[in-house]
């Protein structure tokens, strides 16, 4: 490539360092440092983040304020954001799931690339654009709000989490499980629901209740769907718009009362440390009944 | 199939076994059918509900497409009480925020899965990856509070004045507003969102990459930074775009917590120090509040830009993660 020629070697120099190679060491550790304080960065950002959410939210909680509702508590909020997510997995977890299983056992060609290409368009789409269609597909068709809007866009967003993460399981299976219940003459179905499935079943309920946590803390959907409520009263109704905890932050957080911030940190401490519990347990649940799995 | 090739002696009377078998069969061969048109509906549902949402929105926006066209994306006026609307002001604060959370954010981000994959100790890695992957756990609601309780008010009086002091020269950094408000704020929320992103995609891929590949360099006496810059990073190049994309895609689609600490401005600030808004926002900010048709027909246009950007954006993460993907599948 280049005109230039290497320096001879010299056999008989000694083997220390030149200027050049100390400049090269000196980057090279210069990097690593770099690498490491990145990794100390993001790790002291959620330190920061989550001790500056405990310091001040722990201080507002009492059995008053998850129980009563407003102006000093978020009984109804929590009972409402229970609502719009279970309803929003029952809707999410059994199509996920049987995509996924579309997908890994009947899945192959054109069709199951445009499926897969829809998950991953799907994840991507913005949460606020899923709030949109809900909104001109449900609330503007019955002219109110709803929680049961609310949970039809956290379904769309927990949907490719889903999906995704049962694929994966189910791709764990050992293909010797399949292999063996077609020796024995046992039709594809209920190979299906009698042995992959069972042995995917940890695995697939993890993967739900990671979607859930996710959904759990969206806000921009349920801002537009479930945001005009009475939050001092609970309600079991899914087709009344269904007050709960993310919008209750947003609300209170621009608010410019002190007593309102603190309630806003109470219900964000509250929100977080569901969120941070239940993935932390999801992930260690799923790496063990991975590995269960694939045995 | 086979247990009725060779009938043992004894067993049933023959026309019974003969209906159970056919039975069996055929409920069998329903089941199959069932099963399988049961999931390639739920699949259809999937193809369904994106169509519909791209439809649906397009057709809400229709009234404001049909009378600002084209012209809608380079306007900045934005009066609601005289019913003109154009998105020019929100598109540059979503362009801008997004650039600077993608400038600052990708390189950190890359740095970490690097340090993950290749520079941690084994110990270390199993409690940093989920640490850094909690990050993005914390809902955005969450992060948006706290940037403008604390966050905001720190980068006002301190980050804000160094920056403009120092480098004031430049006509980004302005001199610093009264709130700490500002896209420059925004821009460190979106920072905080995306990195945790990226850095869990780029260390899957560095991990990736060939032991003996990099031992090579190193035994042709590269040092560390040699053998990533050589060998790790161009590998793996397109994968790294690829999670940059998604960040990116990620970045520009976040509402609440960039409606949180942007500030909500009408104008089009060179400096950063100013407030701004951007398409997410503007609608998570004024959709409670829209009357007019028109005024909800625009921010249906914007959702319709919002759309249109985060598919371009995931389809060109998927186009370009191709390559990776094929690389990956060989190498193992």
């Amino acid at each position: 490539m280049s005109a230039e020629v290497p320096p001879a070697f010299d056999p008989a120099a000694p083997l220390t360092p030149t200027g050049n190679l100390r400049r090269r060491r000196a980057f090279s550790r210069f990097a690593e440092w770099a690498a490491t304080g990145a990794a100390i960065f993001a790790v002291g950002v959620l330190a920061i983040v989550v001790l500056g959410v405990i310091g001040h939210g722990a201080s507002a909680l009492s059995l008053d304020f998850l129980l009563k509702g407003e102006p000093n508590g978020i009984g109804p909020a929590l009972l409402g954001t229970a609502e719009i997510v279970a309803i929003a997995t029952l809707i999410a977890a059994p199509i996920g799931i049987l995509i996924a299983l579309f997908l890994s056992e009947f899945g192959a060609g054109r069709f199951a690339r445009i499926i897969k290409l829809t998950l991953d368009l799907m994840n991507g789409l913005p949460s606020i654009v899923i709030g949109v269609f809900v909104f001109i597909l449900i609330v503007e068709a019955q002219e109110t709000q709803s929680g049961f809007a609310g949970s039809v866009a956290l379904a769309i967003i927990m949907l490719p989490i889903v999906a995704r993460g049962t694929m994966e399981i189910l791709a764990l299976v050992p293909s010797s499980l399949r292999e063996a219940a077609d020796a024995l003459g046992v039709s594809r179905w209920r190979t299906t629901l009698t042995v992959i499935l069972p042995s995917a079943l940890g695995g697939i309920l993890t993967s739900t209740v990671l979607a859930v946590a996710r959904a759990a803390g969206e806000t921009a959907p349920l801002l537009l769907l479930s945001s005009v409520y009475d939050g001092g009263r609970a309600s079991l109704n899914p087709f009344e718009a269904l007050p709960n905890i993310p919008t209750t932050i947003y609300r209170l957080a621009e608010s410019p009362s002190p007593g309102a911030l603190s309630e806003a940190w109470g219900a964000g401490f509250i929100l977080l440390s569901f969120i941070m519990v239940t993935s932390v347990t999801a992930r260690i649940v799923l790496a063990r009944s991975r590995e269960k799995t694939a045995r | 199939m086979s247990t009725a090739a060779n009938p043992a002696p004894g067993v049933g009377v023959p026309a019974a076994r003969d209906r159970r078998r056919d039975r069996r069969r055929s409920l069998d061969r329903l089941g199959d059918v069932l099963l399988y048109g049961v999931c390639a509906l739920a699949a259809l549902i999937a193809v369904a509900v994106l169509i519909g949402l791209a439809y649906l929105i397009v057709h809400g926006a229709s009234p404001a497409i049909s009378k600002f066209g084209l012209g809608f994306l380079t306007s900045t006026e934005w009066q609601p009480s005289f019913s003109v609307f154009g998105a020019g002001t929100v598109l540059f604060g979503t362009a801008v925020s997004s650039f600077f959370a993608l400038l600052l954010g990708a390189p950190i981000a890359i740095a970490i899965g690097l340090y993950l994959s290749l520079l941690a100790p084994k110990g270390l890695r199993i409690v940093i990856s989920p640490l850094v992957e909690m990050l993005a756990a914390i809902p955005s609601v969450i992060l948006g509070f706290w940037g403008l309780i604390v966050l905001a008010p720190f980068v006002q009086k301190h980050i804000e004045p160094w920056l403009h002091n120092n480098f004031g020269f430049i006509p980004l950094f302005g001199p610093p507003q009264t709130t700490g408000s500002s896209v420059f704020t925004a821009s460190l929320i979106l920072t905080i969102m995306i990195v945790p992103i990226i850095a869990s995609i780029s260390r899957d891929l560095f991990l990736a990459v060939p032991r003996d590949v990099q031992d090579g360099a190193s035994a042709l006496g590269a040092t560390r930074w040699e053998v990533v810059r050589g060998v790790v990073l161009p590998s793996t190049f397109s994968g790294v775009v690829a999670a940059s994309i998604l960040g990116l895609g990620r970045a520009l689609g976040e509402a609440i917590a960039v409606a949180q600490v942007i500030g909500a401005g009408e104008k089009i600030n060179v400096s950063l120090f100013e407030t701004g808004d951007t398409l997410a926002a503007r609608i998570a900010n004024q959709f409670p509040g829209a009357i007019t048709a028109m005024h909800k027909a625009s921010l249906y246009y914007l959702g319709v830009i919002l759309l249109v950007i985060s598919l371009v954006a995931n389809l060109c993460a998927q186009w370009i993660g191709k390559r990776f993907d094929y690389q990956r599948a060989v190498a193992k």
